[in-house]
């Protein structure tokens, strides 16, 4: 897994490429801990190039869009893969998220 | 037909990925679909994280994983740990249905519920002497 972020004026948008499983999801914590702890907490997740997400990855997003919105802002999600999108689905979480089906969609919706 | 295929790793974190390549290159070698062999990485997946994460939280230990194709269009999956046993009935299933997600996500059961909910058959064993066995199946879907 590889974690970028990039500053725009009111949002940060972080890129996830490869697999959050329970090996990668700790450090996708720890980013965007760090990005909420620094009041950085409007969030759109670019998920384009997660190829896999486990329950480990959703347990992770869910803690952190409860930590964004405490802190007055939200985790928006864009861009997920199909496979991706099915784990959300089983997982019953498609409606707790917003999902976007682009970058510009989602930074927008802020 | 009826080949079988082994992998042992150390019950670690950051064999995950191996453990995903393995089990996927044996779906594809059954014959199952691209849908189906999603499913048995992800089921794969989370149960060996369940194995790490709680069956070798005080421990260490090898996961055996065996891969056996009895016919085409069927993948037979045996995983093995020499962790802490569980009670698969003491898992709390998640509150899905509920419209309880954020909480029960939180609430932990998510692993073996996706296991469940993926493969068409999840079965385990606990023994003193062999450890613990999980048996799971994956037919191809129509």
């Amino acid at each position: 897994m590889n974690v970028e972020t990039r500053e725009l004026k009111h949002v940060t948008v972080v890129k996830v490429t490869g697999r959050v499983d329970s090996a990668t999801a700790p450090e996708l914590e720890r980013v965007l801990s760090e990005l909420i702890n620094s009041d950085r907490n409007q969030l759109v997740l670019d998920l384009e190039g997660a190829e896999y997400m486990s329950s480990a990855g959703l347990r992770v997003l869910v803690s952190m869009l409860k930590a964004a919105k405490k802190g007055g802002g939200d985790l928006r999600l864009a861009q997920l893969s199909s496979r991706v999108a099915e784990v959300f689905d089983l997982a019953g979480l498609t409606p707790v998220f917003g999902i976007h089906t682009d970058i510009v969609e989602a930074v927008g919706s802020f | 037909m009826g080949a079988t295929q082994r992998l042992t790793v150390p019950g670690k974190f950051e064999h995950l990925a191996q453990i995903a390549e393995f089990v996927t290159t044996a779906s594809r070698a059954a014959g199952l679909n691209d849908d189906d062999v999603f499913h048995v990485e992800m089921a794969v997946d989370e149960a060996c994280s369940n194995i790490i994460e709680h069956a070798y939280a005080e421990l260490t230990g090898d996961i055996d994983l065996t891969c056996y194709v009895p016919e085409m269009g069927r993948l037979d999956i045996v995983i093995r740990d020499h962790g802490q046993s569980f009670n698969p009935d003491e898992v709390p299933v998640p509150r899905l249905q509920e419209g309880a997600g954020l909480d029960a996500v939180q609430e932990g059961g998510l692993g073996l519920y996706f296991m469940r909910k993926l493969m068409d058959e999840v079965r385990f064993e606990f023994s003193p002497e062999n450890g613990n066995t999980l048996y799971m199946v994956k037919r191809k879907q129509a």
